[in-house]
């Protein structure tokens, strides 16, 4: 602890070399009292109504656990299935060795002035383990809440899917109705092990004057696989992460997709980048990114370390009124025998698919719609169809709001 | 009735129909033949009213309804459909929704894409990766669902194989109220009286005529429309001295 501390003190004031830089003293960090709560239902309508457009249901319907942070607590986490366990991260650290083995092993602590908030202001966060061979039906649901003006959140989360296990984990960031502005800072760390299977989605729903920083590694052993969905469809002032993933035994797979809106007030760099680094691992990396007038750069890189790997990268973009999107898809295949490929489109939705539709007896602006709908329906293999459910809600939400 | 009356139109700056006069009654369908480029896809495009195809002149209505500036979804809900000869894809919009579309909801988009062996493309994005017969079919199968009153077809038989064309050929017929099925209620003649839907296809071989009876036969030889006579005629026509002759005929 003390060589953390020690490490993350020295990266106090070093930024981060990508996304525009935040000063940190300009939020409030002091703890903030919320009441810890047995049952969910005992939370307030409005909060339940914000947490259920980031895919977080208090009723527990389909879900197989919950956990639940608001501003720097934790008020709610337990598991409904054995084999699963869902953790404050502080609780954990105190009562748990092992987590030790996990914690900050994967994102350096002293890779930037977020990593180190975390370390040197660390609120809360959790532990998310699916024991070996356990299979968790039902998806986790984590939500990651702000209500106090101004706020930083600083958490840091470790998701472990042990040998041969399967969990699914849905993590919705929401803001309070009437908050404005905060910052979030997120460490996670994946581990995903053995012929292991975890997907991950994650929706964001923030605030038009939110500023978001994730930083998250996760590492997936022989035969596992890594499913890394990301959705934010919600104006936000400036989201950056740049998720990383390495594929560190034979056949493993991950594959990350992000669907992305950005509204004129949005700055959003995010991107993912998979490390393939054993025989026959496979990864793929898809996005779809619209601007209302916002600023979107997605980025993505696969590096193929051995020969005998597939990876593919897939990046469109639309802007459909105004604003700018920069796609940066990067392949590094650095042996013989790698077999790597991407495309990249950036665009405006093309007349000729508007007047198709419009020949078939829709008007200009359902047209409109259906494209937009269609271009962020990706479909997601081996997603549980709950999670689908929650992507597609989202989707739809977001192009009421754009139309 | 479509009429359009002393059509003029440009594409870009150029002059690509020249004053062209047509009628389409109820019940009626029409066959247009022309070389490539002469301006067959265009005279659709602009009677379906793609904005490209800029109406410099002339009129078009149809119902009685001007539609020389209405939006291509007006004229759809009038009753206009259109089967393209190359139409785009939409990445993420499936075959089955843009079926719904077409029938407003009210359909049954299996059962009619069984009718044009379509069934296992339901579930793919639209026109992604289909081959020319298979726009084909997709296409017939949109206009099956979409009940329209002016049936334009551009090229409904180009790049069709062998196996399909019958099928292809037949639907046209079908969706034109121009098959001769028995009907116990009605003879022949009183379901050619009540034939109420009008139909405008573009070939450019003429093969479609083994298939669908059309009532007359037009030529369009650079953007002008040369003769009007019988369908059969004009085939044997163009089979015997080609379309270079047209350009005769044309000035
Ligand atoms: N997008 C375009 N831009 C410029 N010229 C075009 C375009 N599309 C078609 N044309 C021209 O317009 C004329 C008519 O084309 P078209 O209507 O497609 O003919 P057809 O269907 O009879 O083959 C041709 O000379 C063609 O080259
Ligand atoms: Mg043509």
């Amino acid at each position: 602890m003390r060589d953390l501390n020690e490490k993350a003190l020295e990266a106090k004031e070093k930024k981060a070399p990508i996304g525009p830089d935040i000063d940190l003293d300009a939020y409030e960090s002091e703890a903030v009292a919320h009441e810890y709560v047995e049952d969910l239902r005992v939370l307030s309508e409005a909060d339940k109504k914000r947490m259920i457009l980031a895919g977080v249901d208090t009723e527990e319907k389909d879900r197989s656990g919950t956990f639940i942070q608001k501003d720097t607590v934790v008020v709610h986490a337990h598991s409904k299935q054995e084999g699963l366990e869902v953790i404050p991260i502080k609780d954990a650290l105190k009562k748990h060795d092992w987590v030790q083995d996990y914690y900050w092993k994967l994102v350096a602590v002293d890779a930037d002035k977020y990593t180190a908030r975390a370390q040197l202001d660390l609120h809360n966060g959790y532990v998310i383990r699916a024991l070996a061979g356990s299979e968790v039906i039902y998806p986790v649901q984590a939500c990651m809440y702000l209500e106090k003006e101004g706020l930083s959140q600083n958490v840091h989360n470790i998701i472990v899917a042990e040998e041969g296990s399967e969990l699914h984990i849905i993590t919705g960031c929401a803001t309070a109705a009437h908050l404005r502005r905060g910052l979030h800072v997120g460490i996670s760390e994946f581990y995903v092990k053995k012929d292991a299977k975890l997907s991950f989605t994650m929706i964001h729903h923030w605030a038009e004057e939110m500023m978001v920083r994730a930083r998250s590694v996760g590492v997936v052993e022989e035969g596992g696989l890594f499913l890394n969905n990301y959705i934010c469809m919600r104006p936000v002032k400036s989201v950056q992460m740049y998720p990383t993933t390495h594929l560190v035994g034979k056949g493993a797979v991950a594959r990350f997709y992000s669907l992305l809106v950005g509204s004129p007030v949005s700055e959003m760099d995010v991107g993912g980048r998979i490390f393939l680094k054993e025989p026959d691992t496979r990864a793929e990396i898809i996005s779809r990114a619209i601007t209302n007038g916002g600023n979107i750069i997605a980025r993505g890189d696969l590096i193929g370390e051995v020969p005998g790997i597939k990876a593919h990268l897939e990046c469109r973009g639309l802007i459909l009124k105004g604003g700018a999107i920069h796609a940066i898809p990067e392949l590094q295949g650095k042996v013989d025998g790698v077999e790597m490929s991407h495309e990249a489109a950036v665009g405006k939705i093309a007349q000729e698919e508007i007047l198709y539709l419009m020949s078939r007896g829709l008007g200009e602006d359902e047209a409109t719609a259906t494209i937009v709908r269609g271009f962020l329906s990706v479909d997601i293999p081996g997603l549980p169809p709950q999670l689908k459910a929650e992507i597609d809600r989202a989707v739809e939400q977001s192009d009421k709001d754009m139309m | 009735m479509l009429q359009i009356e002393d059509l003029q139109v440009k594409l870009g700056d150029k002059e690509i129909l020249k004053h062209i006069d047509l009628e389409i009654h109820p019940g009626e369908t029409h066959i247009l033949f022309g070389p490539n480029g002469s301006g067959k896809t265009s005279l659709l495009m602009t009677i379906m009213g793609y904005p490209q195809y800029r109406v410099t002149g002339g009129k078009i209505s149809f119902k009685g309804e001007d539609l020389t500036h209405m939006p291509v979804d007006e004229r759809a809900k009038l009753g206009i459909g259109m089967s393209y000869q190359r139409p785009p894809t939409i990445h993420g919009v499936k075959t089955k929704q843009m079926v719904q579309i077409c029938g407003k909801g009210g359909v049954n988009a299996e059962a009619l894409a069984a009718k044009v062996n379509f069934s296992e493309f339901l579930e793919r994005d639209i026109n992604a990766g289909f081959s020319g017969g298979e726009i084909k079919r997709s296409e017939l199968l949109q206009l099956m669902a979409q009940d329209a009153d002016l049936l334009l077809f551009d090229e409904p038989e180009s790049g069709v194989d062998l196996e399909n064309i019958s099928l292809i050929g037949n639907t046209i017929s079908e969706l034109l109220q121009r098959d001769f099925k028995v009907n116990s209620q009605k003879t022949q003649k009183e379901r050619h009286k009540e034939r109420t839907r009008m139909g405008f296809i573009i070939t450019h071989t003429g093969f479609i005529l083994d298939y669908v009876t059309v009532d007359k036969g037009q030529v369009l030889y650079d953007g002008v429309l040369t003769c009007t006579t019988h369908p059969r005629e004009i085939f044997k026509c163009i089979s015997e001295v080609g379309y270079e002759e047209c350009v005769r005929c044309a000035i």
